[in-house]
């Protein structure tokens, strides 16, 4: 336990370097190894940084020699994960089209075409021939989760129990399970739908419940008040 | 300033027309450098921006239509042989070379070392002159436009000679990504400018209240070269493809207002082209209509006063490249609401009809997203130097096509919300599976598309909040779809805030009319 906590430790010792590093020294080339290694760190204690992602894409195209397939593969998992944030796309945009013709890539490119088009039932089903690329990286399912149930919210005020599970990809009891963890913390709501099964309500956000946007087209900023307080007197 | 000619130069050994000696000086290019260099020392701004916009221009147009100005070594007898004038003079020297002429690989790493020398004399801060804003955008603008072109101009390796190849492998540090970065950055921290602006607005500094300028004796040089960096770095990423960090680059620059980067129209317009662009690329349509809006509509008012500016020809140029990139983000996200009455008739006039076909997403529509983004588009760059073992190839296009297709791409995704929008504009409700009837698919893939909509339709910003961009919006409630009105909101508020201060404008022109 003991030697966990100080691996732990030391884990945050580093990335506090290399999110400086990022800040202050970005266009260096002497950081790439401290960037790959950062990847890895992401990867197993389950954290994100896109912006030292980026860079140490810009290092890769910077100096091509020095790419390496398994890190740009890593680096787009953990993007994906990061959905519905376009993270994914940002780091295409620097990879050169070569890399992307290979096929770990194109595999990576499909699954996310299928999430960013909610085809959730093709993406389990692509997911579960690809386990190599990404079960490599712990939480994964359950970020794409997150993501299908954050475009979900947007949508449907109600679900019912059979979309809801081909989106998560869990089924029978586990699925059951699910709802009860979600209904106790998320607070989820159950009803019986009329004939055709189970309902799950989800909470009430402005994207399902457009009575609930705030007009904040109509605010003002404080310091444009500013301007008429001589004037008010 | 990227000069009117497109840049593709292929020529290799192109000199100066026959005739030209560079130690022949002109009198009226040595009074030019006489009395340019006694303004400077006289920290007469006016003066010297009256030089450098308007006589430099007669004189290259008068005596150097199509030939390099005098050499600096024949010019520096006459200014005392000042470094630092030199420097300045040359930088001149080369952007009328670039603009007028075609550099060889020699001048441009000739022109990279003077860079370097003339930015490690500002960082070193021994600099104490005042100069106007437009030099210093100038600076910048050129010194991003000369690596741009650089890197464009190395990427073309199947006509090259011997010697040439040669030479850029001895010159390999010239123009080399790592240095443009690095000495951009250097001028942002050395000049402290993010610093200045965030104490600017506690109302501790004074920076854009002088617009740049140092009234206190000292010199803005470092400062404002640090400020205009800042765009430059935007340039430098958007040309790589990273738009994120570009805009990152941006942040302490607040574009709601009007800033140091409005003095100069050129970096106006640079700023938000590239931010407009940047934005478009990260699906943040709403924020990329909103900028292009309002620089288009700044233009039309304003581009009468720069007619006689060398600088015309490109501000009606990115113009243009605006409204196409204004076309695409609105054909993507439809908020015409957004933008103003004249803007609207000229992006009518322009592209109205390319706009209703590309909103019906058929392989035209394709085509015509695939014209306007290469017409519009930053001429993107690969920046690792080329590979010197045969067979040589021009891969100067490769990163271009990298950014279309990925682009093409994500307009191929939006391709079913357009079928969406039409039958939400015409339905307050209406159920699942009529929709799906109606739209020839089945009622899975219908939530799909719809799950798809809503996706697309709500980006996330830069705090990572979702905002929607969706003119047409609905929510689906069991199995009925609710489509939800928008209205267009009424901006009461700044309207009033506009009309009291006007008020108060026109009561105190009539308390100072004395009444005999």
């Amino acid at each position: 336990m003991g030697r966990e906590l100080v691996q732990k430790q030391q884990q945050s010792a580093v990335s506090y370097t290399v999110e400086q590093l990022v800040a202050v020294n970005p266009y260096n080339p002497d950081i790439l190894p401290d960037l790959e290694n950062y990847v890895n760190d992401q990867v197993s204690s389950q954290t994100y940084s896109l912006d030292a992602n980026l860079c140490l894409l810009r290092l890769y195209q910077f100096e091509p020699e020095r790419l390496s397939t398994q890190i740009v593969a890593r680096i787009l998992v953990k993007a994906l994960m990061a959905m519905p944030a376009p993270d994914f796309s940002l780091c295409l945009f620097l990879i050169p089209e070569r890399v992307q013709m290979e096929e770990q890539f194109k595999t990576l490119i499909v699954l996310s075409h299928y999430l960013e088009t909610a085809r959730f039932r093709q993406f389990w089903d692509e997911a579960a021939k690809s386990r190599l690329i990404v079960e490599v990286v712990p939480g994964f399912e359950q970020a794409i989760q997150a993501y299908a149930i954050h475009v979900l919210s947007l949508t449907c005020q109600k679900v019912p129990r059979s979309v809801l599970a081909e989106a998560i990809n869990i089924e029978g009891l586990s699925f059951d399970k699910f709802l009860e963890h979600h209904v106790v913390n998320s607070g989820w709501i159950l009803e019986k739908g009329q004939g055709k099964g189970q309902l799950i309500v989800l909470p009430r956000n402005e994207f399902n419940h457009p009575e609930l946007k705030k007009s904040t087209a109509d605010s003002i900023p404080l310091e444009h008040i500013t301007r008429i307080y001589p004037i008010l007197g | 300033m990227a000069a009117a000619q497109d840049y593709d130069d292929g020529a290799v050994h192109s000199q100066p027309v026959d005739g030209y000696d560079p130690n022949y000086v002109p009198d009226s290019a040595k009074s030019f450098v006489v009395h340019l260099y006694r303004h400077i020392r006289e920290k007469n701004v006016y003066e010297i921006h009256q030089m450098y916009e308007t006589s430099f221009q007669t004189l290259s147009d008068r005596l150097f239509k199509d030939t390099p100005w005098p050499s600096v070594d024949a010019v520096a007898p006459h200014v005392d042989n000042d470094h630092v004038f030199c420097l300045l003079y040359r930088e001149m020297w080369f952007r009328h070379l670039y603009a007028r002429l075609s550099p060889t690989l020699k001048q441009r790493v000739d022109s990279w070392d003077n860079y370097c020398s003339l930015f490690q004399v500002v960082l070193h801060g021994v600099v104490n002159m005042q100069l106007p804003n437009q030099w210093l955008w100038d600076m910048v603008d050129e010194f991003v436009y000369q690596f741009q072109s650089f890197c464009q101009y190395r990427a073309k390796m199947k006509n090259k000679h011997e010697q040439e190849i040669a030479l850029l492998q001895q010159y390999d540090q010239a123009w080399n990504v790592y240095g443009v970065l690095n000495f951009l950055q250097a001028l942002v921290e050395k000049s402290m400018i993010i610093q200045i602006l965030e104490q600017e607005k506690e109302g501790l500094e004074q920076f854009t209240a002088t617009d740049g300028y140092d009234y206190n004796g000292g010199s803005n040089v470092l400062k404002v070269l640090g400020y205009f960096s800042m765009v430059g770095l935007l340039r430098v990423h958007c040309l790589l493809g990273d738009y994120q960090t570009g805009l990152k680059c941006l942040l302490p620059i607040d574009i709601s207002q009007q800033g140091v980067y409005t003095s100069v129209i050129g970096s106006y317009i640079a700023t938000i082209y590239h931010y407009g662009f940047a934005n478009l690329m990260l699906r943040r349509y709403v924020e990329a209509i909103r900028e292009f809006n309002k620089i288009l509509s700044y233009i039309y008012k304003n581009k009468q006063y720069h007619q006689k500016s060398s600088q015309y020809e490109q501000i009606l140029k990115k113009n243009e490249q605006m409204y196409a990139l204004l076309a695409v983000s609105l054909s993507l996200c439809p908020q015409v609401n957004l933008v103003d009455e004249t803007v609207n008739s000229q992006l009518r006039e322009k592209y109205g009809e390319k706009m209703l076909r590309m909103q019906r997403y058929d392989d035209e529509a394709f085509t015509l997203y695939d014209e306007l983004f290469s017409y519009a588009c930053p001429k993107f760059i690969t920046p690792s130097a080329p590979s010197y073992v045969e067979p040589f190839v021009n891969y100067n296009q490769d990163a271009y096509r990298l950014q279309l297709k990925l682009f093409l791409y994500e307009v191929k995704q939006q391709q079913l919300l357009s079928g969406v929008r039409t039958f939400l504009k015409v339905y307050s409700t209406i159920s699942l599976g009529k929709l799906a009837a109606y739209m020839e698919v089945d009622e899975p893939t219908l939530r799909t598309i719809l799950m798809t909509y809503k996706h697309k339709t709500h980006a996330i910003d830069s705090e990572g909040k979702i905002i929607s961009n969706a003119d047409i919006d609905f929510y689906i409630d069991d199995d009925m779809i609710r489509v939800v009105e928008s209205k267009p909101a009424k901006r009461y508020g700044d309207y009033f805030l506009r009309q009291i201060v006007k008020l108060e404008g026109v009561m105190n022109e009539m308390d100072r009319i004395k009444l005999d």
